[in-house]
């Protein structure tokens, strides 16, 4: 895919594309006794195909929360939460998790691998939810192992590796379903400056080279830059 | 296929734990199929007992002996194939400690009506024929190494003396279930000696075997005897062997309930046990659940996960506890010597301690997996920072 055509996504957001996420006075509360706290307060955002957007703010400020409020892994007080089209507020769990497997990529702070299983098995994982081949399968992930720039550490399990060569691997992993849209949690919160820019080019490839949506919480404003476009959440409320 | 690699791969995670919780399962299933047997060896007599035979005693007790005359008369009731004797003798061999059961028997009579003791032909001839002659079961004859041919003295100690048996034949049993543990001998011999010595013992015996030409007229046989005897100077009583030996069994039924209890307890503890690792094993792995689920798995993946350890570990457990029961029962039979004539590890405490693992391993992931599957995704990864 050639940088014209995703640059030209972005500019489309404007007007003609549709929004892959469109979010409509979103809010979430959590309740403890009679106390109710307010976590985000009436969002609404649009992210469009081929977006990259680095979502910052202060921390408690309800960044993870909107961000797993987008990954259907939890759910809102109030609001409307459509991502390609699906009101993905009203599915049920069962739906919601088979809709999570074929449109969301994960990429967590601490990685999230499971440390019983190889560097290959775990770019596998989500891949067993497919009705894909042995051999369908040995391909997508020789392929995202080589785009990861770890096909000689398939072997590998996660305690065998560094903090980057895990976040790589979970890299692989987000995008080895072919998703809508990413999501990354402080990808490079883990991460020494060096390693962290690896990570933040690789996700930047992703986005111009397979045009992955990506959608990153970041409190590093280096990270940030790597973004096209960035949010701030202050206290439950965006600020652009 | 990836369900049971991770399980397996999780099993082994923690080595230490795995083993040890393996090992508990092992002593518990051990014990439960031991203590089982020993239960199952109590009621051996009782279940190897054909129902086509009664036993005919003294109403007042066993320890009281009814005249021979009576033989004559049960013979002649209705529905009776024929009348064997049978006399408890209770002498010690050498020691006290080595008990087993010796009886003076009408010897062809009886061994007519327990075909179930093979002897060959040709043992059972030198038998018959010898006044002084005796039979013993196979396990019996190991237990002491007697070969034919040898003499064997039995102190008594309801027949005063020492008396001297040439052992003239060993009966094989006809399956496991067969005593091959008592010691048969000839009534006549016993009866002819003792009158001698007490003319008023003689021509008593303790019991009559009773051949029922149709099993299913036990009841009306039994009571057509009994009523025989009414009002005589020693009135019987009459009762299948099968309840004959259960009345034997009946007067330590509260060490078998006890027994029984205790089997069954220490599943109940093994199951706490592996219910508490098994908890303690998920909760560790909250964060990777919740990853799980995050990358689309169910609920029902994660309580698999859960479950097929669990029931991994119980089963390897279960596994190894009944192959070491075998062992250990026959170690434990040799160790009481012939006081338990029939000791064997059946095929029901098999199935219930394959049962009893199994329901280990289900139980202790029950209360882990529906936790693992109840706790919220977005609080789950906040368990893995
Ligand atoms: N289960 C919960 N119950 C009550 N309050 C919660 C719960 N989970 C989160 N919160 C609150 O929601 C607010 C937002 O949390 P969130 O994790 O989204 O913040 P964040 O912006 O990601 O912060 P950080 O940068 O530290 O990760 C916080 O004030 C937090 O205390
Ligand atoms: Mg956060």
């Amino acid at each position: 895919m050639s940088d014209a055509i995703s640059e030209s996504r972005v500019d489309a957001a404007i007007d003609s594309v549709q929004p892959l996420v469109a979010i409509r006075s979103l809010s979430k509360y959590y309740t403890r006794g009679d106390q109710i706290i307010p976590v985000l307060l009436d969002i609404d955002l649009d992210v469009f195909p081929g977006d990259f957007v680095a979502l910052m703010g202060p921390s408690g400020s309800g960044k993870s929360t909107l961000l797993n409020l987008i990954a259907g892994i939890d759910k809102p007080s109030s609001g409307e939460l459509r991502i390609g089209g699906v009101d993905i507020v009203l599915l049920a769990d069962v739906d919601l998790a088979a809709w999570r497997a074929a449109n969301v990529g994960f990429i967590f702070q601490f990685y999230n691998l499971m440390p019983v299983l190889t560097a290959y098995q775990n770019i596998e994982l989500p891949l067993m939810l497919t009705s894909l081949s042995r051999t369908e399968r040995r391909e997508r992930v020789e392929m995202a192992l080589a785009l990861v720039g770890l096909t000689d550490r398939q072997d590998h399990y996660p305690n065998e590796l560094s903090g980057g060569q895990e976040q790589r691997v979970a890299i692989a992993r987000a995008l080895i379903t072919d998703p809508l849209l990413i999501v990354a949690d402080e990808p490079t919160g883990d991460l020494d400056r060096v390693t962290a820019a690896e990570i933040l080019g690789l996700l930047d490839r992703l986005n111009r080279e397979l045009g992955k949506t990506i959608i990153m919480v970041t409190h590093d404003p280096k990270a940030a830059e790597a973004a096209h476009r960035m949010i701030h959440l202050e206290k439950g409320v965006l600020v652009h | 296929m990836y369900v049971a690699l991770l399980v397996l791969k999780n099993a082994l995670r923690h080595k230490l734990r795995t083993i040890l919780t393996v090992v508990g399962i092992v002593v518990a299933i051990t014990a439960f199929g031991l203590l089982r047997t020993i239960v199952d060896a109590w009621y051996a007599g009782a279940n190897a007992s054909s129902s086509a035979r009664l036993v005919t005693r003294n109403a007042v007790s066993l320890v009281f002996s009814m005249p021979l005359t009576y033989a004559q008369k049960i013979r002649q009731v209705p529905g009776v194939a024929s009348v064997a004797l049978a006399n408890w003798f209770g002498g010690v061999y050498i020691s006290e400690r080595n008990f087993f059961p010796q009886f003076a028997i009408s010897a062809p009579s009886y061994l007519e009506m327990y075909p179930e003791y093979m002897l060959s032909p040709e043992e059972r001839k030198a038998f018959l024929t010898d006044r002084t002659g005796a039979i013993a079961g196979r396990k019996l004859a190991e237990l002491y190494g007697w070969k034919i041919g040898d003499q064997i003295p039995l102190r008594g100690t309801i027949f005063p003396g020492t008396w001297t048996f040439t052992l003239r034949g060993i009966y094989d049993g006809a399956d496991k279930g067969t005593d091959q543990s008592t010691f048969f001998f000839h009534w006549d011999y016993l009866n002819e000696t003792i009158k001698k010595q007490f003319p008023r013992r003689g021509d008593q015996t303790g019991v009559f075997v009773v051949q029922l030409k149709d099993p299913q007229q036990a009841a009306e046989v039994s009571e057509a005897i009994d009523a025989t005897f009414k009002n005589s100077l020693a009135e019987t009583l009459t009762e299948t062997e099968k309840a004959f030996q259960l009345g034997f069994v009946a007067m330590t039924e509260a060490i078998l309930l006890a027994i029984q209890a205790v089997s069954f307890v220490v599943i109940v503890i093994i199951m706490a046990v592996m219910a508490n690792t098994m908890a303690m094993t998920a909760r560790e792995r909250y964060g990777e659940y919740a990853t799980l689920k995050a990358l689309g798995f169910g609920n029902g993946f994660v309580a698999l996960m859960i479950f097929g350890e669990s029931l991994a570990i119980a089963l390897v457990g279960g596994a190894a506890g009944i192959a070491l029961t075998f062992p250990l029962a026959r170690g434990f039979a040799d160790a009481m010597g012939s006081l338990f004539p029939i000791f064997f590890v059946s095929e029901d405490t098999l199935l219930m301690q394959f049962a009893a693992a199994i329901l280990i391993g289900v139980v202790a992931a029950c209360i882990p997996a529906w936790k693992a599957a109840r706790v919220r995704i977005v609080d789950g990864l906040r368990a893995v920072a």
